[in-house]
């Protein structure tokens, strides 16, 4: 048995969250809206392992460790396109590259 | 005494979080999130996960960061990044992150002084992990890979310059 509540875990998690996407909606700093998508990965992972240790079985880990995998390759391909970005529009405002070309 | 230091790392994750959404600087930005994966990585180590605590640390708060900076680098060459930098030195700059990780620093050094205090939770160990890592989720470990390979190539193909 848990001492710390699961419920308290999974509201921390829950915060953390919308902290994120928060971030994600308000700033318009590219760099920022993927910082807000690093904190809201992590607070799905944190939401995992608190769930792993309430049964005791090593899946959440296991889950947060696919959500770390997932988490590398966006930010690569995420900064790269931030550098996309800085070459074409000369700028981090995220609200300067908001017309398709097609 | 468990549930205190756990409310207490609780209470530093969600401050940093707030840090990081209201900073204007990206670099203080990123200190705040520093300190807030160790939050959580604390966290995890008071949950019984070291593996994920250990994981957290050398791959979020490690590497992930590092893009980061790697990145916020690049984007500020010239002598304004100079002026900046040494804007950067100035304590009060520092001085948030450095006293919320050193509230962590002293919560880590009390766990690790009353082992028994964590009492109650099993603690998955790694080697646990491990073997159901590599046992029912192999498949997921292989499609992992490919993930990891696809965002070696669209990096690649994205940062080209054509």
């Amino acid at each position: 048995m848990l001492t710390i509540p699961t419920s308290h875990g999974l509201i921390l998690a829950g915060i953390i969250f919308v902290l994120g996407l928060v971030c994600v909606l308000v700033r318009r700093n590219i760099i920022f809206i993927l910082l807000g998508l690093e904190i809201m990965f992590n607070a799905v992972g944190l939401a995992f392992v608190v769930a792993g240790a309430k049964w005791g079985q090593a899946d959440g880990q296991i889950m947060f460790l696919f959500i770390l995998t997932t988490t590398a390759a966006e930010v690569s391909i995420g900064l790269a396109l931030v550098f996309k970005m800085v070459h074409h529009f000369h700028t981090l405002d995220i609200d300067q590259a908001d017309r398709m070309k097609g | 005494m468990t549930n205190v230091v756990f409310y207490i790392a609780a209470a530093v994750a969600v401050l940093s979080t707030l840090m990081v959404i209201t900073r204007m600087n990206a670099v203080h930005a990123l200190l705040y999130l520093i300190v807030s994966l160790q939050a959580v990585a604390l966290i995890f180590f008071l949950l019984g996960a070291p593996f994920a605590a250990a994981l957290e640390i050398i791959i979020y708060a490690g590497a992930i960061m590092i893009l980061f900076v790697f990145v916020i680098m690049m984007l500020n060459l010239g002598p304004p990044a100079i002026a900046k930098e040494r804007l950067l030195l100035k304590p009060r700059m520092w001085v948030g992150p450095a006293v919320l990780a050193a509230v962590l620093l002293s919560e880590l050094f009390y766990i690790l002084a009353n082992k028994g205090g964590i009492a109650g939770i099993v603690e998955v160990t790694p080697k646990a992990v491990g073997l159901v890592l590599f046992g029912p989720y192999v498949l997921g470990v292989e499609l992992s890979s490919f993930l990891l390979l696809a965002g070696l190539v669209g990096a690649f193909h994205l940062a080209r310059q054509e």
